[in-house]
């Protein structure tokens, strides 16, 4: 039954995914425009932009996700079926990820490439990308289950997501470098509790859309 | 019993919208909640259905209940027969195929959703109510959008639902083709 929803999500997403990968992409292409030709600096800075550029992009299906359902009645269907809400939000996480991680990570091949990573440095940030996007999913999904409905409902995710995103962006950019061993833990550390949070957070929020 | 409220309350936000409502309805059984729009029989409807928690009051459902809101709730950017498709997998529903035929939306099984009018997609919602199989079925305004045709195909549905033991509640403004059901004015 949770695996017939997470197709049905999965294939709507990966539907969509073309945008957040075609910004991705866009971002890459413009931050040597931005800091100069340097191959140095590019590839010294790099990695970090490209994980700014994947935050940026979780931001973009934000507005997909929950309020198309609640208001086409989808919400209410499953409800009433004995889905739990927090096993709703469990699925729409993995299915939104499922067209949104790894689409991201392949676009991070050809980023990194027009930004002169090297070898090592692209297998960290692929490591990197594959432990933290869970949790940007998990994020983009929780903030668009509390604003689902609300006027400007865009921009406020943005507020709400890009903060509670830091320690992503801080321990995602620390784990590129070579001695990034205890980043990419404590990444991952970060995207488990959020992962595993976000489910709850966003299965309330769901059944308060229906109050 | 099929479904039994009582002492039903309900608060939206400031307004106490009814308190005090008692409702059995047994097996085979029909009741039609009636009243001027505003007074509460959506919100009636949708405290039957666990979708909304009462103020005060306890309901008592069977496990399994179909659900008619106002929105279809299918994907306009499938095809009906993908749409319809993805809730009787849910729903582990066998005969699909037939009640699309009963409610006469059998020939856009491969038309997407989008392109449906308003009634067509509303005899699809009704068609996965038949399908679903659900002993109890909760319709919120159940004939909104339908033509003459379709509202006679939804006596149709009700009748043969309630003929196998199933009961119906409903909401509605306008008279629906449910022979003996009870009626209660909400005001």
């Amino acid at each position: 039954m949770i695996l017939t929803l997470i197709r049905r999500d999965a294939a709507r997403g990966l539907r969509a995914a073309g945008l957040p990968v075609a910004f991705f992409l866009i971002a890459a292409t413009l931050f040597p425009f931005a800091v100069g030709p340097d191959a140095k600096l590019l590839a010294k800075t790099g990695g970090g932009m490209l994980w700014l550029a994947a935050l940026l992009a979780a931001l973009l299906p934000v507005e997909r996700l929950v309020a198309p359902d609640a208001e086409a009645g989808i919400l209410d269907q499953l409800a009433v079926r004995g889905f739990a809400d927090e096993a709703v939000a469990a699925a729409k996480i993995a299915a939104h990820w499922l067209g949104f991680g790894p689409p991201l990570m392949l676009a991070a091949l050809p980023g990194a490439a027009l930004l002169g990573l090297d070898g090592a440095t692209l297998l960290r940030l692929e490591a990197g990308l594959a432990i933290g996007t869970p949790a940007l999913a998990a994020l983009g999904f929780t903030v668009a289950a509390l604003t689902a409905g609300l006027r400007g409902a865009g921009a406020l995710a943005g507020l709400m997501l890009l903060p509670l995103a830091v320690p992503l962006l801080i321990f995602g950019a620390g784990a590129i470098q070579p001695d990034g061993a205890s980043a990419m833990k404590l990444l991952a550390a970060v995207s488990l509790l959020f992962v595993t949070g976000a489910s709850f957070a966003a299965g309330a929020a769901l059944r308060a859309i229906r109050e | 019993m099929m479904l039994a409220m009582r002492g039903i309350a309900c608060l939206r936000g400031e307004r106490l919208l009814f308190e005090g409502f008692d409702l059995v309805l047994e097996a085979g059984g029909a009741l039609v909640v009636t009243g001027p729009n505003g007074v509460g029989k959506s919100s009636l409807l949708r405290i039957a259905a666990g979708l909304l928690r009462p103020a005060a009051g306890a309901v008592e459902r069977p496990a399994r209940v179909a659900w008619l809101g106002e929105q279809a709730a299918l994907d306009g950017d499938r095809t009906l027969g993908e749409a319809l498709g993805f809730w009787a997998k849910l729903d582990r529903a066998e005969g699909l195929e037939a009640a699309m035929e009963a409610m006469g939306v059998a020939h856009l099984a491969r038309v997407p959703v989008r392109w449906l009018s308003t009634g067509q997609r509303r005899r699809a919602a009704i068609a996965r109510t038949i399908a679903g199989a659900a002993p109890l079925w909760l319709l919120d305004e159940p004939s909104n959008g339908l033509d003459v045709e379709g509202i006679e195909r939804l006596g149709h549905a009700m009748a043969a639902h309630r003929a196998k033991g199933g009961a119906v509640l409903a909401a509605s403004h306008v008279p629906l083709p449910l022979d003996g059901a009870r009626t209660h004015a909400l005001a």
